[in-house]
């Protein structure tokens, strides 16, 4: 259950303005209308005893523990179901009520093992609490009648448990699963007496359980517990932070026990989750502190050489004597940095200043390159922001939800959940996406429209929607003239009403047949509130930007932005990439999207700096390979990312690494890129450092240090290191004075302040004076760049082709349960769910080929290939397979192309043109990497020696 | 840089920027990216290759690079 030192209000909150006064035990309260009595009770600081109430679910009334005394009324009514009514009289203690809420609770501890003291919940169960309140002294029935005492404990699940024996039949495990996950896994068996909770016909692991704990936190006794209470014991405090996985940023509780974390709770309070979250931020943080981490700095003269360990000092004056050097040599231009999605704002924005301020150029790119780098230039460029529109309550208030090449089940599954919520209540979906993912068909949720194009069609798909607003007048002409540029409107007009983008026209091209592009274009204009929200499938092509601005055109031109239930919602891959972006990491870009050809902003840094700052834009990612395999750039220093298993074309993205005199490498595992690396810089996880996340919401969070540095130091401090060595001082105390710098540098973090995320818990940017307590939509009056941008947007079919060699086209994505190049998901119980990457094929597909469920295959493009096991599935179209790049063995980047968007160089994973055989043995690459892997961990100090011995 | 790669960009970029009707704006804007985006020695290998005749180039991103040189040309050749 949650932690019993949280205040647990009974029932949710009930918005709204009108009030009731009611009396608690004589004490008045006023509260919103529609507060269940309990919920008064306890803001009178009265906590009724109860039992299958929580505040994250709907009353539900069957206890009978929360019974009171309302004047003038018959009976005892339960509080948690019984709403306040003006004037009501309440009375919470009397002998009556003392006496039946005691007779309740003899019956469950009747039929309950009495072994609190080795009980894992011990210390923290309601039952017990309830038991102690209501005064039970006896049971007199005896243990010996029929019970519940013998039951099997269900351990299937790697992070909790379900022990039957214990269970009190609350349901509140049932209602979280369905109310608050949406996943319906849970079912109530039986009636009376017989009554049991089942995850359907096996266990827990067989179900249709996704983990995410919802029902552990909910259950008011030690029957679902997570297995590190059972291990560890009660917690003894509690820290709030962010979790450091998805781009949903779910606000949490490290619950710790000294330095050590026995668990994560998410955090009530949270405004980005609510209380709930996901099998990753809620489980899997083993990764922390698994043995593979590694505490030393170590440093090597070429990468065939074993790695010696070395002091800090050392390691940190070798790395700034070669940029020297090869500065020296190749020019100020041959060195750059890469900034991590994963480290916090703080530790971006340092890196890139390291870049700008002490190497000296603007050779400075993040991980967003490969996946929201045309989310900033699409929405900059039509709105004037690089950010999502709305925050996530918004979606409450949609009437028509929009999902385009994002799979929110598995990538944003907090959010996911919302969305859910909200569309059992009656909103409209429509998914435009090459598979049928999960959304499209879950429990009580169908979507109105899946539009399954082809991969690679997405401008034909939102101009054909376009189209057939346009030519059907259903364009909001008032909003578009009172806010958008009118001649820009004119054109993007006379464009979309050509011929040539209607839907029938478009047909052949999309697969998607007219009718269903008219019917979505139209509920999608006349709806009322519609939103929509895209992923990587939409930005991951070579014309990614392209539709970044088609989704801003129509939404502006259906009136779509500027108030809550509406908006262009990016859903964001890692947790911080949005911070990241904010931060300056992009090579064009100060902090807050100026570019640096900018005199004015230029300057500011320049002179707060103090160095001069080049006004030219520097390599991106791609670029820098390039120029490494040219011969032009010589050094780079990698925080937190891996991108010689994130790329695309492996083996150009190798051959690049292996042209660095000097690849520094800060990770807290010997990734795949350090295995190219030639000083390695032990990095810290989000639970040894203070700084700040920020969400796909714009909404920056903090993140707490719970734990000391593995390694000693934090990321932050690293890289200040690496500057005061290169002899551009930075002296930080804390990321809080990091932050402050950033504040006075950024207007739209103007009002940022540790003090103020400590008092708010959390803040939407721009926050400054404007909006001092941060912006959750955003555009509401106009758009930041002032008039709204309409942008033609032809559609131009990607230049990777299916042939008769290579007659499939292949997509990638991501699973729940594994987290982007997975090194940390790999290290943690979530291997229970997905052990390797595996190939989805229609079943057409597999027939044709002579493949079955489970074959072992390979996977062929133009670029490479690589083995995988196949599974034959009706989620994929004809003609398209999908995998995902969890695992490096499988080498899914082997095969994916140079493509990428014609903006940003954000490459094309989500089209690769591929022939799929039959095939036992593993490819050429697979083996070569097997065995350079295998000679990397050999060159390890500890393991090396180790090695010796057998 | 390996220049077919940067002819392919460059030519991306044209295709989209050349979707406007207006034939100056588009080659005014394919120019402006470049100068906005493109660091300053892929400038100057695509301005070595125009030099060299260009081959691949598409007639917009021809036309950007010949009419609006000065701009796509680094400032200060360092
Ligand atoms: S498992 Fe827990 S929450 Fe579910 S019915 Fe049993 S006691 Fe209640
Ligand atoms: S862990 Fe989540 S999905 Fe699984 S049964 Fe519990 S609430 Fe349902
Ligand atoms: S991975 Fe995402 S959805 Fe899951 S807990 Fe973390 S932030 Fe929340
Ligand atoms: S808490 Fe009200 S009936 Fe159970």
């Amino acid at each position: 259950m949650y932690s019993n030192k949280v205040i647990d209000h009974g029932t949710p909150a009930r918005p709204g303005p009108a009030t009731v006064t009611v009396q608690i035990d004589g004490a008045a309260v006023t509260v919103p209308a529609g507060t269940s009595v309990l919920r008064a009770a306890v803001d009178a600081g009265v906590r009724i005893p109860k039992l299958c109430a929580t505040d994250s679910l709907e009353a539900f009334g069957s206890c009978r523990l929360c019974l009171v005394e309302v004047e003038g009324r018959r009976g005892f009514p339960a509080s948690c179901t019984t709403p306040c009514e003006p004037g009501m009289r309440v009375r919470t203690q009397s002998k009556r009520l003392a006496d039946l809420r005691r007779g309740v609770m003899e019956l469950y501890i009747s039929d309950h093992p009495l072994d609190c003291l080795t009980c894992p919940a011990n210390g923290n169960c309601e039952l017990q609490d309830m038991a102690g309140v209501t005064g039970l002294r006896e049971v007199r029935y005896g243990q010996d009648g029929a019970n519940h005492l013998t039951g099997a404990k269900d351990t299937s699940n790697p992070y909790f448990s379900f022990d039957p024996t214990k269970c009190i039949v609350c349901s509140r495990c049932v209602r979280a699963c369905d109310e608050v996950q949406g996943t319906f896994a849970l079912t109530v068996q039986g009636r009376g007496f017989d009554s049991k909770i089942a995850a359907g016909p096996v266990d827990f692991m067989a179900s249709e359980c996704v983990s995410c704990g919802a029902c552990v936190q909910a259950c008011p006794t030690a029957t679902l517990i997570e297995k590190s209470i059972a291990e560890q014991g009660q917690p003894d405090h509690a820290v709030v932070t962010t979790c450091a996985y998805c781009g949903v940023g779910c606000s949490f509780r490290a619950e710790m026990k000294g330095a050590e974390v026995v668990r994560m709770v998410p955090h009530k309070d949270g405004k980005a989750n609510h209380g709930h979250s996901c099998v990753k931020g809620r489980f899997a943080w083993g990764y922390a502190t698994h043995p593979d981490r590694i505490r030393t700095p170590m440093v090597r003269d070429r990468i065939t050489d074993p790695w010696r360990e070395v002091t800090w000092d050392e390691a940190i004056a070798h790395a700034a004597r070669e940029i020297r050097r090869i500065q020296d040599r190749h020019g100020r231009d041959s060195v750059g940095g890469i900034t991590s999605s994963r480290c916090t704002n703080e530790e971006t924005y340092l890196v890139q200043k390291l870049v700008r301020a002490a190497f000296g150029n603007n050779n400075v790119d993040t991980c967003a390159r490969v996946c929201h780098s045309p989310t900033g230039y699409g929405l900059k460029t039509t709105l004037g922001e690089s950010a999502g529109t709305q925050d996530f309550d918004s979606v409450e208030h949609s009437d028509c939800i929009v999902v385009i090449g994002a799979n929110p089940t598995d990538g944003h599954p907090v959010f996911a959940s919302r969305m859910k919520q909200r569309l059992r209540q009656g909103a409209k979906l429509i998914v435009v996406d090459p598979r049928r993912i999960d959304l499209v068909r879950t429990p009580h949720v169908v979507a109105d429209f899946h539009l399954q194009l082809r991969p690679g069609t997405n401008v034909a798909v939102l101009n054909a929607l376009a189209h057939v607003v346009v030519t059907e007048g259903l364009a909001k002409e008032d909003y578009v003239r009172a806010r958008c540029e009118a001649a820009e409107y004119e054109k993007w007009k006379t464009f979309i009403a050509l011929p040539k983008n209607s839907p029938e026209a478009l047909e052949a091209e999309t697969g998607v047949p007219a009718a269903q592009i008219r019917g979505a274009a139209r509920l999608y204009a006349t709806a009322g509130n519609a939103a929509i929200y895209y992923g990587l499938g939409v930005t991951e092509h070579s014309q990614g930007s392209t539709t970044v601005m088609a989704i801003a055109n129509l939404a502006m031109a259906t009136g779509n932005i500027g108030r809550p239930g509406v908006g262009v919602n990016p859903l964001r891959g890692q947790n911080n990439v949005q911070g990241s972006c904010d931060m300056g990491s992009f090579p064009h870009e100060l902090p807050g999207y100026r570019h640096v050809a900018d005199a004015a902003t230029r300057e500011r840094f320049a002179a707060r700096w103090g160095v001069t700052l080049q006004d030219e834009p520097g390599l991106r990612i791609p670029n820098m390979f390039d120029a490494a395999i040219d011969g032009s750039f010589k050094a780079l220093y990698v925080q937190g990312e891996d991108i010689a298993q994130s790329d695309p074309d492996t083996q150009h993205v190798q051959k690049a690494l292996e042209s660095l005199e000097c690849l520094i490498v800060q990770d807290i595992f010997l990734n795949e890129t350090a295995k190219y690396a030639h000083v390695f810089l032990p990095g810290s996880s989000f639970l040894e450092k203070d700084g700040t996340f920020t969400n796909a919401e714009r909404r920056i969070s903090p993140v707490r240090k719970v734990m000391p540095p593995l390694a000693g130091l934090a990321d932050w401090e690293v890289t200040m290191a690496l500057a005061n060595a290169l002899g551009y001082p930075m002296h930080y105390r804390h990321p809080a004075e990091i932050m402050a710098e950033i504040a006075e540098l950024t207007p739209t973090f103007a009002g940022v302040s540790y003090d103020k995320l400590d008092r708010l818990g959390s803040i939407q940017w721009p926050c400054n004076d404007a909006a001092p307590e941060g912006t959750p939509v955003m555009h509401e009056q106009q758009f930041v760049r002032g008039k709204g941008r309409f942008v033609v947007t032809d559609y131009v079919a990607t230049p990777e082709r299916t042939s008769r060699r290579f007659p499939l086209i292949l997509t990638t994505g991501r699973i729940l349960s594994q987290y982007n190049v997975g090194a940390q998901t790999r290290r943690t119980g979530n291997t229970a769910w997905h052990r390797a990457d595996e190939l989805e094929i229609h079943p057409h597909d597999a027939e044709q080929r002579g493949i079955r469920d489970g074959d072992m295959v390979s996977l062929q493009s133009r670029k490479g290939e690589t083995t995988l096991r196949a599974v034959v599935t009706e989620r994929m179209q004809p003609g398209v397979v999908y995998t995902t790049f969890h695992h490096p063995e499988s080498g899914v980047n082997v095969v994916t192309t140079e493509n990428s968007d014609w903006a940003t160089n954000c490459p094309e994973y989500k089209v690769t043109a591929v022939q799929v055989v039959l095939q036992a043995h593993k490819s050429d690459w697979q083996l070569g990497f097997a065995q350079a892997a295998e000679q990397q961990i050999g060159l390890l100090p500890g393991r090396a020696r180790r090695g010796e011995g057998g | 840089m390996d220049v077919r790669k940067l002819v392919k960009m460059a030519n991306e970029i044209g295709a989209f920027f050349a979707a406007d009707p207006d034939h100056g704006l588009a080659r005014e804007n394919i120019a402006l990216h470049l100068q906005r985006f493109w660091e300053p020695r892929m400038r100057r290998r695509i301005l070595l290759h125009l030099d060299q005749g260009g081959e691949g180039l598409s007639e917009p991103v021809r036309e950007a690079l010949v009419g609006h040189r000065g701009r796509i040309e680094p400032r200060g050749g360092g």
